[in-house]
């Protein structure tokens, strides 16, 4: 029995295609994307070694700490919509007839394709046909807001779709981990005469912290690296007013063709989501923690 | 006394009652905010210029027009986009859920020093950050002859998927009792026999809900499409409508059915296999 569930051979012929991918497609990558960091390239040509100059540019690279700005607040946002999320759900799980269709309509957007809803809300912020607009013309307002041409609105018209994209996946995790809350520690606080409010917060929140770490990085992380409903809405437009990390980066490798600094800000990038990462976990660690990371 | 006591809990009721039913109604106005977008883009996909114009955005079309939908199929490249991304979408899937089911078969049934060193390799995998590898992918898939080739984007989304296809597998792995192994193995059965014909039928429930969760995020990728896929024969939908749109940006009713067209097999799917869509981007997220 051991003997041949040890089989080398056979250990390696199930492993290192899987392996292989990964290691090809996604580490020698992220090395690489190190190493081009430290060139001067446009993808085509020669690369000249130039050291950390491109990092020494991005450091007064207005654009890209502009963008970097925009990215922080949408994790800003991002975190502090977990709040509804997790008042929605708590709602949800306190055996609310129809619980479970509801989170499932909620989940449906997060389903769609990141074009179709970017397609989607491009209509519904169309300056004059738009469901938006016309709303607020009906209702008496004459000159409604350019949702995606006024550079003061335009980023946080751009934050509504992607946080009613990712609303439903937040509840779904939220109602999954207080619907494991075991049933007599809520009924033994209601014998003890708990109120619903003193439940949900002294009981249940606590019990579901380490779930709501994890949802805080997932947060934090989407954020900072979100890309693809800006760039098809607004390209980072008008004039880099919503312009994040990611859209900023994909357009210095794909369009102007700088490689070498591109691959500098997708490095930084990593660096980045790696740091946050740790650090969120470090913060919000606690010795009684029983969720493994 | 009692009486006291019945009026104070009437109107606990009443209390009750009443914050139950304002929560509900916030329930049913969050479920109108996440649908009702879609019901409006459903409803304009059946209409003229004319009719999304006039009418009000929820109103009927007078007539539908579901000629839009066979307009956008048959003149545009829809179809070829539609084709393109069920080829794709449905090898990626095959691609990741077998190597998937290997590896973790290979993890958690075998015995090996490294196995713990593996799994972690495919754990971080699921961290790093798609812009941080597109420009040596894009270079690598130029050097060795893929780009603007479907190889390309089968191979990549095979990679990206692999960790949070192994992370859900995991889980149920582990439950397998030891002894369906042992006894395969005292039958003499090899450990290839015991995998296709014992391990992988036992865990088909769980390959399912892999296989649709992969089945979502590969329909809806998009920037390695368009990154490494340059030429309409190969484009999938979501880079194909977005170039397809940007021809036809005044025609609503013809944006409108692309869209619906390239969201139907999702919402089908969801229709039919919501809780399993549901468990497995519960278990993906949680132990992430």
């Amino acid at each position: 029995m051991n003997k041949i569930m040890s089989d080398k051979m056979i250990i390696a012929l199930y492993t290192l295609p899987a392996l292989m991918l990964i290691l090809v497609l996604i580490y020698v990558p992220i090395v690489l994307t190190g190493y081009y960091g430290l060139m001067d390239w446009d993808g085509i040509g020669q690369m000249t070694f130039i050291g950390l100059e491109n990092y020494r540019v991005l450091m007064t690279d207005s654009m890209f700490w502009r963008s970097a700005y925009h990215s922080l607040l949408l994790a800003v946002f991002s975190v502090l919509s977990l709040i509804i999320y997790l008042a929605v759900s708590v709602v949800l799980s306190a055996n609310i007839r129809g619980a479970d269709i509801f989170r499932k309509v909620y989940l449906i957007p997060m389903l769609l394709s990141s074009v179709a809803i970017a397609q989607l809300w491009m209509r519904i912020y169309h300056p004059s046909n738009g469901v938006m607009n016309r709303f607020l013309m009906s209702i008496g307002i004459d000159n409604p807001p350019l949702w995606l041409s006024d550079t003061n609105i335009v980023l946080f018209a751009i934050f509504v779709p992607i946080l009613w994209q990712y609303a439903g996946f937040y509840i779904i995790i939220y109602y999954a981990a207080l619907k494991n809350i075991p049933k007599e520690l809520v009924e033994a606080a209601k014998i003890d005469g708990a109120t619903p409010l003193q439940i949900a917060y002294k009981i249940k929140l606590p019990l579901i912290s380490g779930i709501i770490k994890v949802t805080i990085v997932l947060a934090v992380i989407g954020s900072l690296k979100y890309f693809d409903l800006i760039y098809v809405m607004t390209d980072g437009g008008p004039s880099g007013a919503s312009e994040v990390m990611a859209s900023y980066m994909y357009k210095l490798a794909f369009r102007t063709n700088d490689f070498g600094y591109g691959s500098a800000i997708g490095f930084f990038l990593l660096v980045l989501i790696l740091l946050v990462t740790y650090f969120i976990r470090k913060l919000t660690a606690s010795k009684d923690d029983n969720v493994q990371y | 006394m009692s009486q006291q006591n019945s009026i104070v809990g009437a109107e606990k009721g009443i209390r009750k009652k009443i914050t139950h039913g304002f929560l509900y109604i916030l329930l049913i106005i969050i479920a109108a905010v996440q649908i009702l977008p879609l019901v409006w883009l459903f409803l304009f996909s059946l209409k003229d210029n004319q009719e999304v114009f006039n009418l009000p955005p929820l109103a009927l079309p007078q007539d539908p027009k579901w000629g839009n939908y066979v307009t956008v199929w048959t003149e545009g490249n829809i179809g070829v986009y539609f084709l393109n991304s069920v080829i794709v979408t449905g090898s990626a899937v095959l691609l990741t859920v077998l190597l998937a089911s290997f590896v973790t078969f290979a993890i958690t049934r075998m015995n090996w020093k490294l196995n713990k060193l593996v799994l972690g390799l495919f754990m971080v995998g699921l961290m790093i950050p798609v812009h941080s590898t597109l420009i040596p992918l894009f270079n690598f898939y130029l050097n060795i002859g893929l780009m603007n080739h479907p190889l390309s984007i089968i191979l990549t989304y095979t990679a990206f998927n692999l960790p949070l296809t192994i992370m859900i597998l995991l889980g149920f792995y582990y439950t397998i009792p030891r002894e369906l192994e042992e006894a395969a193995i005292m039958d003499g059965c090899s450990v290839h026999r015991m995998f296709f014909r014992i391990i992988l039928p036992v865990t088909a429930p769980v390959v399912a809900t892999t296989a649709i969760i992969n089945m979502i995020y590969n329909w809806n990728e998009f920037v390695f499409v368009n990154t490494f896929i340059s030429s309409d024969k190969y484009k999938t939908l979501t880079v194909g409508i977005q170039n397809f749109i940007g021809q036809y940006s005044a025609d609503w009713g013809a944006i409108g059915s692309t869209l619906v067209i390239s969201i139907l097999p999702i919402l089908l799917a969801f229709v039919v296999l919501s809780n399993s869509i549901v468990e497995g981007i519960t278990s993906g997220s949680v132990k992430g």
